[in-house]
């Protein structure tokens, strides 16, 4: 797994006091980990810090309610530490 | 300030929208049905109503900076520090930066100072959202008027 992906990992680790050997890539932030909304604001905020982005919640939020995405898109680890790498090369573009 | 209708602050004494930064100052009332109870024969200003002068000044640098398209409500408060007792009548100076704006919230840090003395300090999560109805919208820049924050300033320059 990538930097990214341990990053994350750690952060969710050290924000929710969850035991780092049980975040797994395929891990769900919220249906695995029981990671509440109020919780992921934090995770959010130490994700921007540490990558010097800005994590679009709103609109994956959107997207979600929309029916145009689905939460695995963007909650399950594997797939936020792609998102992630995506949102940190758009901008160094 | 008016304890009872949960007016915490009296006007808005700097905005910075540049450095991100705004201040307000508050006077606690001599008196107020608050006191009764907090304390009998001993009043002090409630920790928790400084902590919402500190929301209230942070909530009102985020609706400045997004031009009151919308509204932050409190979510977290983190490292509160109650240093030292505020009595009745005593002049408040709140401080706030924001720290962080984030997609649908803000972090900020807050802090109270009386005559010099720093009295109290937070680190603030507030969720920004979509006003829930124009009315609440409407009241807020009333609010703003009260307090003379002036947000159209920006848009027109």
């Amino acid at each position: 797994m990538s930097s990214t992906y341990d990053t994350i990992a750690n952060i969710i680790a050290e924000t929710c006091d969850i035991p780092r050997d049980t975040i797994k890539p395929e891990s769900h932030a919220i249906n695995d980990l029981g990671i509440d909304s109020l919780d992921f604001l934090d995770i959010a905020f130490a994700i921007d810090k540490a990558f010097g982005i800005k994590l679009p919640l709103e609109q994956w939020t959107q997207e979600v309610n929309d029916g145009k995405a689905t939460t695995d898109q963007y909650f399950v680890l594997g797939n936020l530490s792609s998102r992630i790498d995506e949102l940190v090369a758009a901008k160094g573009a | 300030m008016r304890l009872e209708y949960f007016q915490l602050i009296d006007r808005i004494v700097d905005l910075n929208l540049a450095g991100r930064t705004i201040s307000s100052e508050a006077i606690v009332p001599t008196e107020s049905t608050i006191f009764e109870g907090h304390f009998p024969g001993y009043p002090l200003m409630p920790g928790v109503l400084l902590i919402e002068a500190m929301a209230q000044t942070s909530g009102w640098l985020v609706v400045a900076m997004n031009e009151f398209k919308r509204m932050p409500f409190l979510a977290a408060v983190k490292e509160a520090k109650l240093r030292t007792f505020v009595i009745p009548g005593q002049k408040l100076i709140v401080d706030v930066s924001l720290d962080h704006d984030g997609s649908g919230y803000a972090i900020t840090k807050a802090k109270i100072n009386c005559a010099g003395n720093l009295i109290c300090d937070a680190t603030l999560t507030l969720r920004v959202l979509d006003f829930p109805n124009p009315e609440m919208e409407n009241e807020m820049r009333k609010n703003a008027v009260r307090i003379g924050l002036k947000v159209e300033a920006r848009a027109d320059g």
